[in-house]
């Protein structure tokens, strides 16, 4: 039996399972390949957690977590990229049906919320420098500020894609191309939202209940 | 491309060939998913303050809770269903908890280990801390 | 604040000849070969056809071309290093003050690991992986491009700080807290981070471009246990940069921010803790050696196969080997630190798990040879180097197994018995599978085979040197030499040393056999010229194709329906005879379009990593702006693809017409 032939010789069979169906489509490609990086981002932040875990004791004589957090800072920060997080859901669906203005309008609240969130917690950070908390106090300050400041960063770099998605939404429309990107996007987004998720239960709950 | 069964973008709700098949309204899933999410937030900050729990066990819970609600998120908002064309995705996520697990569990384990067995002597941790 | 941040005339080393020599020989051959470029009027053909080109074809040669470059840089350091040894003995202080000697050993470890080991993997994995996979290219060619031109840009940087500042002095390794300012303030450290930070982005690139082709993209038929073995270490390997590389970044990051803005993750002062450096750096380490080693282990089953003319031996235990090597690179870790003070049950689980680690990796051995008993094997230049490599490696695997012993470690960590254990497996195991896949697939790459006489020579040079240059620091290390010494006092070493440098000068003879046997090839290549495609009587797809491929490498899709599929489709073909080949109707094809963003996204990475280095933050912000608009041009354009014309694809197969048409 030939094992090499070309695709048009056979004919085709029904109900191929995937493995053997040849290339997958763009879109399954391309969010496979962002799923990976997800993944691979949040081994990044483990091991920022691992430092963080490990480093936690070390305050030098500082103040330790249980002086510093306010949980009801961290709670409305959860509740922010939350609503974000299901807003980001509601725009996916509008995405998914083409209907420009609903995208642009849940676009603009899950900005707001990212915004917020990043506005409330570079607060957090200034009143905390203030205070003499600075990252150069401490390993433990260190592991802190690295952590959470690193997912701050995500965050703020998603809210800058979240703008370029919407200019290309406006000048090139719901092709496939960004219709792909605008699903990366949007997998970042609720990732983003898992790990603020440990974040929170690790550093502020867990810190403060000690 | 060749149409197949059983193969679906992370984070897209239906795939291709599912498509037609009736589903419930995309607006219900994530409104269920944010509904739990809010739940399970809300009661994760009430076992952090509450004095009704065992002190030691309030950890676990909170770990217990925070997994929880990861679950949520990729089953309402990303889709990560556990159905067979959602498998390569699961197999992809798994391995990454795998890594996440022994990155931080083995940190932690060598990391407890070495402090303990290499802990200075107050005469030399002194010498250090005139840094 | 001044302009130019700390660079001034002072960076450079002036007042060091051997450094001032060694630059201006860089400097010089640079400017020579760009001139030569720019008289010939090469320029607008370089650049269409590979400065932009994100065909994997050619992305894979250009990486592997970068890892030959800076192999004679690594390999010069190594030249150095063995001939101080040679003379610093008793109380003489060799030609390499300590300053001097520290930059060489930790520029050498850094440059073979991240800048030839990784290129030459990467480079591999790019040029086979999609035509033995039937398919045309991989998931995210233009990101295959952007991975290419960051890891030259980590070159560039580490090359530059030959003639601009200083390199790290403290060890490939870079361990806390002698890497951190207060014992390095110098500028040495920062140019290994942000070159390797900068590499490290375009090799976790590369994985999860990888790692989506593998996964998503394979020709029709093609299930994962029909895929050629290559591709299965291809996968475990792009598997396991996926999950190490983001530790190092991370690792990195921790130290740059104590570096530059007085953070104190490993720090002496503020209680940093630097055991944790160490933990968290091996944690990515060890799997990075698996990724070195496993894709050879691929080049290795596809040699012996074709070779021995038979099926590789236990297919399917080399596939489960090959995945349980994958998961258990990530739970041995600790044995690089065994000596750092951890109790018994950690020490003695981790040197359990490293035993364990062996056997998937002696599986592989016999299935090897018994792939080759019973075959009539040809010994071409490939296949010696892949005999050499099965004893080789297996010196070596073993001297790790007794390192794997925790008291044994306790007496031969940081001697040169460790040294010549992972020279002995890096030089066995994965310099030797990049020569025999780099002899194997050049053919396919530029359609003409390698002089195969000269290919032996350097294998055998390669081989006696090899020996040579490490034996002897087996014995040094049993003798309790440690490593990194400048020098040393114990004159008993010195004739040992000696046969070292000695070794290495043979080595030195190999890798000009190499120079010499790719002259006299390219002088000969019309004799050498391969015809068919298929020189060496291959089992799997990319033998099927024209040599060099053309750039949609298949003309129609194959369809595949078991293992060593050309092999079959070969041994179907006396049935056939009679038929008349079908007339096909060629269609278009669709491809991605060439673009400049890898290029010109690593120019702007040189400018945004050499800023941050001599702290000219203004230099930095410009730099990380042109970053962010490149990505934009790149996000806005309209078209992506272009298709080729039925007719040219055609037009192709008359002018190539390969043995066996798929």
């Amino acid at each position: 039996m030939n094992a090499a032939v070309p695709v048009d010789e056979l004919q085709p069979e029904a109900l191929i399972p995937a493995s053997e169906a040849g290339p997958a489509s763009k879109r399954i490609v391309v969010a496979y390949g962002f799923w990976i990086f997800l993944l691979s981002d949040i081994v990044m932040f483990a091991a920022l957690f691992a430092a963080y875990a490990v480093l936690k004791g070390g305050t030098a004589g500082g103040p330790a977590g249980a002086q510093l957090f306010n949980q009801v800072t961290a709670a409305i920060e959860t509740a922010c990229l939350l609503v974000s997080s299901y807003t980001c859901g509601l725009m996916s669906l509008a995405i998914r049906s083409q209907r420009r203005p609903a995208t642009y309008f849940f676009a603009a609240i899950t900005f707001v919320l990212g915004v917020a969130f990043l506005a409330l917690e570079l607060r957090e950070f200034a009143s905390m420098i203030a205070e003499g908390a600075t990252p150069r106090r401490s390993a433990f300050l260190s592991a802190f500020f690295a952590l959470v400041g690193c997912h701050g960063l995500h965050v703020g770099v998603g809210l800058v894609w979240l703008v370029v998605m919407m200019a290309q939404v406006a000048f090139m429309g719901f092709r496939a191309s960004v219709q792909r990107r605008l699903l990366c996007f949007s997998l970042f987004w609720h990732a983003l939202d898992i790990i603020w998720v440990g974040l929170f239960t690790v550093v502020y709950l867990m810190g403060v209940s000690q | 491309m060749n149409e197949s069964e059983h193969d679906r973008a992370p984070g897209d709700a239906v795939s291709a060939a599912e498509a037609h098949a009736a589903q419930p309204p995309g607006v219900v899933v994530y409104t269920i998913g944010l509904l739990l999410a809010v739940i399970l937030t809300a009661t994760s900050f009430w076992v952090a303050n509450t004095s009704l729990l065992w002190g030691p066990g309030v950890p676990l819970g909170l770990a217990v809770l925070a997994i929880a609600q990861m679950g949520v998120h990729l089953v309402f908002f990303l889709h990560i269903t556990t159905g067979p064309d959602s498998t390569n995705n699961v197999l992809a996520l798994a391995f990454g908890v795998l890594i996440v697990f022994l990155v931080i569990a083995g940190s932690l384990w060598i990391m407890a280990n070495l402090n303990a067995n290499m802990t200075m002597s107050p005469g030399l941790m002194d010498l250090r801390m005139q840094r | 604040m001044k302009l130019l941040g700390k660079l001034d005339w002072s960076a450079i080393p002036f007042d060091q000849p051997i450094v001032m020599g060694a630059s201006g020989g860089m400097v010089l051959a640079i400017a020579l070969i760009l001139a030569w470029i720019t008289v010939k009027g090469y320029w607008p053909y370089l650049w269409s056809e590979w400065l932009t080109s994100v065909d994997h074809k050619r992305i894979g040669i250009m990486y592997f071309i970068l890892a030959l470059i800076m192999l004679l840089r690594g390999f010069a350091d190594a030249i150095m290093m063995r001939a101080q040894q040679a003379v610093a003995a008793g109380g003489a202080q060799g030609f390499l003050p300590p300053e001097h000697y520290d930059q060489i050993f930790s520029a050498h470890g850094a440059i073979m690991i991240f800048f030839v080991a990784m290129p030459l993997v990467i480079g591999l994995m790019n040029f086979v992986v999609p035509l033995q996979l039937g398919i045309r290219d991989v998931a995210f060619p233009t990101l295959n491009s952007v991975s290419l031109w960051l890891t030259a840009s980590g070159i560039l940087l580490t090359n530059i700080s030959l003639v601009v500042g200083e390199y790290a002095k403290t060890g490939w390794v870079a361990y806390a807290p002698l890497s951190e300012l207060e014992f390095s303030p110098g500028v040495g450290v920062d140019y290994y981070l942000w070159a390797l930070q900068i590499a490290g982005v375009g090799t976790l690139m590369a994985g999860i471009n990888f790692v989506a082709t593998i996964l998503k993209m394979r020709a029709p038929g093609m299930s994962l246990m029909r895929m050629p073995v290559f591709c299965w270490t291809a996968l475990a390997t792009n598997l396991l940069i996926v999950a190490a590389f983001p530790v190092l970044t991370a690792t990195f990051a921790m130290l740059l921010l104590d570096r530059y803005l007085g953070f104190h993750f490993f720090t002496l002062a503020g209680e940093g803790n630097q055991m944790m450096y160490v933990n968290l750096f091996w944690i990515w380490g060890h799997p990075e050696v698996y990724i070195l080693i496993l894709p050879m282990f691929g080049v290795f089953s596809e040699v012996v196969a074709t070779f021995s003319g038979k099926p590789l031996f236990g297919y399917r235990s080399m596939v489960a080997a090959t995945m349980a090597i994958c998961v258990l690179s990530f739970l041995v870790w600790l044995h690089h630190f065994f000596t750092m003070g951890a109790g018994a049950d950690v020490n003695g689980f981790f040197g359990v798990m490293t035993m364990i680690i062996a056997v998937p990796t002696g599986v592989k051995i016999f299935n090897w040879l018994f792939t080759m008993y019973g075959g009539r094997v040809r010994f071409t230049v490939p296949v010696l180097w892949a005999v050499g490599f099965m004893v080789t490696f297996v010196i070596g695997g073993m001297t790790g197994v007794l390192m794997a012993v925790p008291p044994a470690s306790f007496q031969l960590h940081n001697s040169l018995f460790l040294i010549a254990h992972f020279h002995n497996v890096i030089i066995g195991g994965v310099v030797f599978g990049a020569m025999a896949g780099y002899n194997y697939w050049f053919p396919k790459a530029f359609g003409f085979t390698l002089d195969a006489r000269w290919g032996k020579a350097s294998f055998w040079c390669w081989l006696v040197g090899f020996y040579l240059a490490f034996m002897p620091l087996y014995v040094l290390g049993l003798m309790g030499m440690t490593r990194r010494m400048q020098h040393y006092d114990n004159l008993g070493w010195q004739p040992w040393l000696v046969v070292a440098a000695i070794g290495a000068l043979v080595i030195g003879a190999g890798i000009f056999c190499q120079v010499v046997q790719l002259v006299v090839s390219i002088r000969r290549r019309e004799q050498y010229r391969d015809a068919t495609g298929d020189p060496w009587n291959g089992r799997t797809l990319e033998w099927s194709t024209a040599s060099p491929p053309p750039s949609w490498n298949f003309a129609f899709v194959p369809r595949v329906a078991g293992k060593d599929a050309f092999w079959a489709r070969k041994k179907a073909l006396p049935l056939r005879q009679d038929q008349p080949a079908p007339a096909r109707e060629y269609k278009p094809i669709e491809m991605p379009r060439n673009s400049a963003t890898g290029f010109v996204n690593a120019f702007f990475a040189v400018v945004i990593g050499f800023a941050l280095i001599w702290h000219i933050w203004w230099m930095a912000g410009l730099g990380a702006l042109g970053a962010f608009l490149t990505i934009l041009v790149f996000a806005f354009r309209e078209e992506g693809e272009f298709e080729i014309p039925a007719a040219q694809i055609a037009q192709f197969d008359r002018t190539h017409p390969v043995e066996i048409a798929l």
